[in-house]
């Protein structure tokens, strides 16, 4: 298609690639984002897409485009955090939305408000989309079953954090050495898997993107893992991953090391014998990062305890991307953003409501 | 669909060239002069006539790229999300005049949109509109300094311009919606 439509603007739409490479455009089509395992392949490529634009934007000199201009935007985390969701509120003003934080600790959850009341109240204030975190793995599912709008899930419990996986997931492609292609690429997550959302959102777009992906970490924390990995086969579009408690093994030939924080928080019934133990066999030091390829991406969600998951030396080494991965996060969610509030939209003109 | 044609490549390039002329006539030389390109069709417009200012004028004008996507103000009613195609001004817009090309002007609503884009970027001392097609239709208060060919049509029409850089070939046709094709205007 390469005509005027006359949508009212006498802007063409589909005219985005020339003819010859003309695939079928893809199309974002969810009107939440909860977790990844939904999210077909040529739609993280569109949102790859979307946060190049969206990078463009941010090299701007006013770095603002009005695309979500009246769109009211909740941020309502009820965990600590930083990046997530100073960049989720950074990447919703960049385009020029309303925003409204709401942290649980500050909020009426404290006088026994349910998370569906208070998901509610949002809507009435006038919340198109809800970006949220939740201590509980499935909150946001919940969240969405009493929402108009759009869920973000900006982290749940032990289970998802999409957000996250796709900036780890332009990050890798941006800086890996030999092109953004992950196809036999070998990229290993290590750490404290049990507890990670990270991990589990990683799986899918990993998978999806090709990667020979490992799991690495001691066995009391990749418990059900080892279940998950042959039963990937049966699910179209993503590969097997393997997961080993053999960290040479893991790290030897890596194209990328994701090294995860130990959740102190989360562990208790004896899962580490210590932290300085976990150092010693599971720590992603330099002796262990010479085995990965010289060009290797060293790389760590954050926030980060260094001496433990990860040696100082290693943090801030030259291969480490990690402070890249913060900043690709405001692209990355501004993409999700953008992409979200066009669907729901689409889905609010159809139904004519 | 019935389409017929209403520009052939050669009336494309003598158009491009006329506009060419008109530019530097009105801006009484080249000095401060700046061509942008909207995405998709207006960036190869751009820069077929900053060629044919090379050529008569022997000065080379930058050439910028302008996406705006996300100046848009029906993001919701479009089918189809658009692709964002990348703005690209290699050039400091203050003080300058800039020549935004287009290929279609229809509602005015890109154009709307462009300046906003613009404006962004610096403070330009004039904006122009150049088009390769001016269909009617306005919803705006917006008009074209330069026009290649006014065609009048009626809402049902569809205009496509054909480009050799984007679509292989240069020709402008004009076609009938037939059924519903065509999504309703919603305002």
């Amino acid at each position: 298609m390469s005509l005027a439509v006359p949508d009212g603007t006498g802007i063409d739409l589909q005219a985005g690639v020339p003819p010859a490479a003309a695939a079928a455009p893809a199309r974002w089509s969810h009107r939440h984002l909860l977790d990844l395992d939904v999210v077909s392949w040529p739609e993280i490529e569109l949102v790859m897409q979307t946060t190049d634009a969206m990078r463009e934007v941010l090299a701007r000199p006013i770095a603002k485009v009005p695309a979500l201009r009246g769109t009211g935007v909740t941020i309502l985390f009820y965990e600590a955090s930083t990046r997530t969701r100073v960049s989720f509120e950074v990447a919703a003003k960049n385009l020029s939305a309303d925003v409204v934080n709401i942290a649980a600790s500050s909020s009426s959850v404290t006088k026994g408000e349910s998370l569906v009341d208070t998901i509610r109240t949002v809507e009435a204030l006038g919340a198109d989309m809800i970006v949220m975190r939740h201590a509980t793995s499935g909150a946001p599912y919940l969240a969405a079953e009493h929402f108009g709008g759009s869920i973000l899930n900006g982290g749940d419990g032990w289970h998802a954090h999409p957000s996250q996986a796709l900036l780890d997931l332009y990050t890798i492609r941006e800086h890996l050495p030999g092109g953004p292609d992950l196809h036999g690429r070998k990229v290993v997550i290590l750490g404290d898997i049990l507890h990670s959302r990270v991990a589990r959102s990683n799986i899918w777009s990993l998978t999806a993107a090709g990667a020979d992906l490992w799991l690495c970490g001691p066995s009391t924390l990749l418990r059900g893992f080892d279940r998950w990995a042959p039963a990937m086969a049966g699910v179209p579009g993503h590969g097997r991953f393997t997961v080993t408690s053999d960290v040479n093994a893991a790290v030897r030939d890596a194209d990328v090391i994701m090294a995860l924080r130990i959740q102190r928080e989360r562990m208790s019934g004896g899962l580490l014998p210590s932290l300085r133990e976990y150092a010693a066999r599971f720590g992603l030091t330099l002796d262990r990062l010479a085995l990965a390829r010289p060009e290797a991406l060293v790389m760590h969600p954050g926030p980060m305890n260094e001496g433990v998951e990860i040696a100082p030396e290693v943090a801030v080494h030259p291969r480490s991307v990690i402070t890249d991965q913060v900043t690709n996060g405001v692209a990355v969610r501004m993409a999700l953003l953008y992409l979200l509030a066009g669907a729901a939209g689409r889905a609010r003109e159809a139904t004519g409501g | 669909m019935t389409g017929r044609q209403i520009m052939t490549a050669d009336e494309i390039r003598r158009a491009t060239i006329r506009i060419s002329h008109e530019i530097v006539e009105k801006q009484a030389g080249t000095a401060g002069l700046a061509l942008v390109g909207i995405q998709r069709r207006g960036v190869p417009l751009a820069h077929r006539i900053a060629e044919a200012i090379a050529e008569h004028e022997g000065v080379t004008l930058p050439v910028g790229a302008l996406d705006i996507t996300f100046y848009r103000d029906d993001l919701s009613l479009v089918a189809q999300q658009p692709l964002v195609k990348g703005t690209d001004l290699p050039f400091d817009l203050n003080g300058a005049t800039v020549v935004l090309v287009d290929d279609v002007l229809y509602t005015g609503r890109t154009i709307r949109a462009a300046m906003d884009a613009l404006v962004d970027f610096g403070r330009p001392q004039a904006i122009r509109l150049a088009v390769l097609i001016d269909r009617g239709h306005r919803e705006l208060p917006i008009r074209a300094d330069h026009v290649g060919k006014n065609v009048p049509t009626s809402r049902e029409e569809i205009v496509r311009v054909h480009l050799a850089e984007t679509d292989g070939d240069d020709s402008v046709d004009i076609e009938r919606v037939v059924g519903a094709v065509a999504e309703p205007v919603a305002r």
